[in-house]
């Protein structure tokens, strides 16, 4: 069997996209301190639970951008084949 | 068995891609008519539709609003009570602004359950939207606040005469509308490659159960962004009027 270099490119481009979307693990640690954060900060006021709400939920959305960067990544090594030319 | 499912559909059963239907020439330069046009112009038909039959019915707003109207003003009502906790003083000059990309967001998102390519999974779409955010955004500052203030915050953790922050300062300002843009098309994207990958790679055995997903990806999903976006937003917004009050 004969490995042209276009295969080879598009095998590592399937690891590397692989490897790219490790990136959720950190959005994924950062999202579960802010929902617990934010259910003890319901505990403690439970009248504030829509104010507190809205605040998690954007700063949730915020950190996550960093593992939609992996994902944007993986995607376009998979779909686009950028290093294919 | 499901070794035998998984190998009888193949890569090319997957299409979640944006496709062209019709090409002209502008300038020399070759545009394409794309399916996401079409699918901005059923929401955007869909969205004006409505808002005729509404602005019909609340012509003759009745004194004991029956279900539609009901509907309706409640609608309005948390629009524009989420733009006045948000913005405060600011918020009457855009609850316009903001309720328009709100619904136009949210029914973008929500398209994907009829069949539809969600237009927000298209950059260029995501990307006009936080555009004219971030005109808006510096339209205000530039209003707002004299050139002193703004030349003193973008040397901001260094003296004013001392504009060695400055470049790091602008990426940060110009770092706004891509990842706010960025980060609505990667969420919309990957619900609907997930769609995709289910009926492409599972489609014989993708019977009533894609629905819980279609819930997941596409509601909730959908919804939280929008909020997020417009939340976003605002928090710009408000933050651009600088804090001479």
């Amino acid at each position: 069997m004969n490995i042209t270099g276009e295969d080879l490119i598009l095998a590592c481009s399937a690891i590397g996209a692989g490897l790219a979307v490790i990136a959720g693990i950190g959005p994924g640690i950062g999202q579960g301190i802010a929902a617990g954060h934010g259910a003890s900060a319901v505990g403690r006021n439970p009248g504030a639970q829509g104010k507190i709400m809205a605040t998690m939920l954007l700063g949730q959305a915020v950190a996550e951008t960093t593992g939609l960067y992996g994902l944007l990544i993986a995607m376009l090594l998979l779909f686009v084949k950028p290093l294919i030319g | 068995m499901n070794e035998a499912i998984l190998m009888s559909a193949s890569a090319k059963d997957i299409d979640f891609m944006v496709h062209g239907l019709y090409k002209f020439e502008l300038f020399g330069q070759e545009v394409w008519i794309t399916t996401s046009h079409v699918c901005i112009a059923i929401v955007m038909l869909v969205l004006v539709v409505f808002s005729v039959i509404a602005n019909r019915k609340l012509a003759h707003a009745a004194e004991v609003p029956d279900t539609f109207q009901n509907v309706l003003e409640l609608m309005v009502e948390k629009l524009s009570g989420i733009v006045e906790s948000n913005m405060g003083s600011h918020a009457p000059k855009f609850t316009n602004y903001i309720c328009t990309i709100f619904v136009f967001i949210l029914v973008s998102n929500i398209s994907g359950l009829f069949g539809l390519r969600p237009p927000t999974a298209d950059y260029g779409t995501t990307f006009a939207l936080a555009v004219i955010t971030f005109v808006l955004i510096h339209v205000t500052k530039w209003r707002n606040q004299s050139f002193k203030t703004i030349w003193t915050d973008m040397c901001s953790p260094l003296p004013p005469w001392l504009p060695l922050w400055l470049p790091i300062n602008l990426i940060s300002e110009i770092a706004v509308p891509i990842s706010l843009s960025l980060r609505l098309f990667a969420n919309v994207l990957s619900g609907t490659v997930m769609m995709a990958l289910v009926y492409g790679l599972l489609a014989k055995i993708a019977i009533i159960w894609p629905a819980a997903l279609h819930v997941y990806f596409d509601l909730f999903s959908g919804a939280i962004q929008t909020y997020v976006f417009c939340m976003l937003t605002m928090t710009y917004i408000t933050q651009s009027y600088g804090d001479e009050e």
